[in-house]
């Protein structure tokens, strides 16, 4: 039997040329309505920032341990063996706490839609089944977008990084944060001057919430037994103290309305 | 035709003109909401995606419905019962602040339409889908708590007396429900510790949601006993609201010795001294809902006033409200790098939902036995005869309106 690879990106951003190929391959993949985007909305999955003269292509980072899968109440999000993390729309709610809870800021949202889905990436996850490339990697010119498997990226990356150490920043981003996600950054500029957000560190978001959540049978069992018994103590005082004939001071209010 | 439209003319009151303006306008908002989507009819962007619907109408409506829990446990669980006479009133705000965050959450949906999908689409790992259940059952909970009311009314008896042995077992699940959910609320937002601003992200949010909703639980009853002594003109039992203020004091203290020793654990009591819009809020939320009401209530003379009880009621409550909104957006305003202002027809869906209840909580007020004792709970009760004083209550009512 064959184990599923975990499948990732690896975007070197000292190669991006700033083409749009990859928006453009993106968009017509998945029929999204046309023209040029610098940010990424419901009809953009991709894009790239422009920070100077620095294009830093965003899309979803497609996490080890996604936040969106853990916070959506109807589970319309899952993290499949590959790597792409997929939404089904059959089961959205729209609540939109994908959207509060990614670190990212990726979940777009259909604003002016009466039936309103989220959009992002899907890391082409059909055309990964058919052993292709997504179609964002295929269109790349410069190679600034490699697919592959993930253990593979991250040796190549260290590799690069290696090679030319005064060029690089010695650290892939992505590799780590919030345990891990499937697109691996490498840069020559600083991260913190491209808009990334450096603050991330290797705790899965998920682990925050299930520290409360895990909680909740132990206050459940303990607190009905708990309140059962005051009930049972308290009643118990009156039932003793009409059986002696004593009137309880805590009688009925007589109230005049 | 001249006379009736005179007759017409004189039951108009002024907030009966205000209540039409709002209805009217929230019926407009409903179009707009249903027909253009959300973008269409609010403020909500790709970088802010909840606003007023969810800071307010959800979690304040929640956290302001909590009264009933607390008073329930006191009054059948703890045996206390001097609190029996103002505990239906307090279940039916409850039970009308639970309709009207579902109300809210309907509005608030991007697919309201699916919003059943939680009963059998489970995902347990999620905040929200705990959220959604408490919603749920304790719902439910408080129609079985204020059914009796009703029943009794109606005259089912024999459902009344059935409902009557299920009581405790139904406050037990009440109290442990709305635990559960008050603090899952805060829950909600400990998955963004790089979001939200340091003064409020806390390990301890679910805890401290669960604290304020008792402190502001007090200051309800307190609010909602005056607003119905005046509306009805029923008597208000001073002496169990002095006792309610005592325990809202003692909340407080714990409350606010909470919020301190967080802040310190965390070493962000420097952030109390940056000068940035955050700090100011922050400090209004503390001062305005927490010390002031704390020093005012603990004096038994203003405990014992009238004015002085009902301005701590507000105060807490309004610090209640600003804690709420300052984590929901003014907290997360600076990370998503935008400001969220609210659009006419959020205001308006809200006020029309909050007017609504209060039409509501009159007319219970009205037809149903609100105000009267519950029968003993040993007691089986006798099928009454139909009062004729339904006939002059009809009257009185039309006039008073």
């Amino acid at each position: 039997m064959t184990m599923i690879s975990r499948k990732a990106m690896l975007i070197d951003i000292t190669l991006c040329a700033g083409c749009n190929a990859c928006q453009d391959a993106c968009k017509e993949k998945n029929h999204l309505a046309g023209g040029k985007e610098t940010s990424l909305s419901a009809t953009a999955y991709t894009a790239l920032e422009e920070h100077g003269d620095v294009f830093v292509r965003r899309m979803c980072q497609h996490c080890e341990e996604p936040t969106c899968v853990s916070v959506c109440p109807v589970g319309a999000f899952t993290k499949t063996a590959p790597g792409p993390v997929l939404y089904d729309e059959s089961k959205c709610i729209g609540c939109r706490y994908c959207m509060q809870a990614c670190p990212f800021q990726v979940p777009r949202y259909e604003w002016s839609s009466t039936k309103p889905c989220v959009q992002k990436c899907r890391l082409c996850a059909d055309r990964l089944a058919q052993g292709r490339q997504p179609a964002c990697a295929e269109a790349c010119p410069t190679g600034a977008t490699k697919f592959g498997n993930r253990d593979e990226l991250i040796r190549e990356a260290y590799a690069r990084i290696n090679a030319e150490p005064d060029k690089y920043v010695h650290k892939i981003y992505g590799q780590e944060e919030i345990g891990g996600t499937s697109i691996l950054y490498i840069t020559s500029v600083p991260f913190e001057k491209l808009g990334f957000k450096t603050q991330l560190d290797k705790t899965p978001l998920p682990s925050l919430t299930w520290d409360a959540l895990e909680k909740i049978p132990g206050i459940v069992s303990v607190g009905s037994v708990f309140l059962a018994g005051i009930w049972w103590i308290t009643s118990r005082r009156e039932e003793v103290a009409k059986a002696e004939g004593r009137t309880s001071k805590k009688g009925r209010n007589n109230e005049s309305h | 035709m001249g006379i009736s439209m005179q007759k017409l003319l004189s039951k108009l009151t002024f907030w009966k003109v205000v209540a039409g303006i709002i209805l009217a306008a929230g019926v407009y908002s409903t179009y707009v909401r249903c027909t253009r989507g959300l973008g269409g009819s609010t403020h909500l962007s790709d970088k802010f995606p909840w606003g007023l619907w969810i800071s307010f109408d959800v979690l304040c409506g929640v956290g302001l419905a909590a009264g009933g829990f607390a008073l329930c446990a006191t009054v059948h669980l703890f045996n206390v019962k001097k609190f029996e006479p103002i505990l239906r009133p307090t279940i039916l705000t409850s039970f009308l602040g639970y309709l009207l965050v579902i109300v809210g959450l309907l509005f608030d949906l991007g697919r309201p339409f699916q919003i059943w999908h939680a009963i059998i689409m489970w995902n347990p790992h999620s905040v929200m889908f705990e959220v959604a259940w408490c919603v749920m059952l304790y719902t439910t909970v408080l129609s079985l708590e204020f059914a009796p009311v009703v029943l009794e009314k109606l005259k089912l008896t024999r459902t009344l007396n059935i409902l009557k042995k299920l009581s405790i077992p139904i406050v037990i699940a009440g109290v442990l429900l709305s635990t559960l959910h008050q603090s899952s609320l805060g829950s909600l937002y400990l998955i963004v510790p790089y979001k939200l601003y340091a003064l409020w992200y806390s390990p301890y949010l679910p805890l401290f949601f669960f604290v304020s909703a008792l402190a502001v639980g007090c200051a309800v009853v307190i609010f909602e006993s005056f607003l119905s002594s005046r509306a009805f003109k029923k008597s208000l039992e001073m002496d169990l609201m002095t006792q309610i203020g005592r325990i809202a004091v003692v909340v407080l203290g714990v409350y606010l010795t909470m919020r301190f020793m967080d802040a310190y654990n965390r070493h962000i009591l420097s952030l109390l001294f940056v000068p940035r819009m955050e700090t100011y809020l922050y400090w209004a939320e503390m001062i305005v809902g927490v010390v002031a009401p704390l020093i005012l209530l603990s004096f038994p003379a203003v405990r014992r006033s009238r004015t002085g009880l009902f301005l701590g009621a507000v105060m807490i409550i309004l610090g209640f409200v600003m804690d709420r909104l300052n984590i929901t957006i003014t907290g997360l305003e600076a990370s998503a790098g935008t400001h969220y202002v609210p659009s006419w027809m959020e205001v308006s869906i809200t006020l029309a939902i909050v007017t609504a209840g209060f039409i509501a909580f009159s007319l219970a007020a009205k037809y149903l036995p609100l105000y009267e004792h519950e029968p003993e709970a040993h007691k089986e009760l006798q099928p009454k005869t139909m009062p004729e004083t339904w006939i002059e209550d009809l009257t009185l009512v039309s006039e008073q309106y």
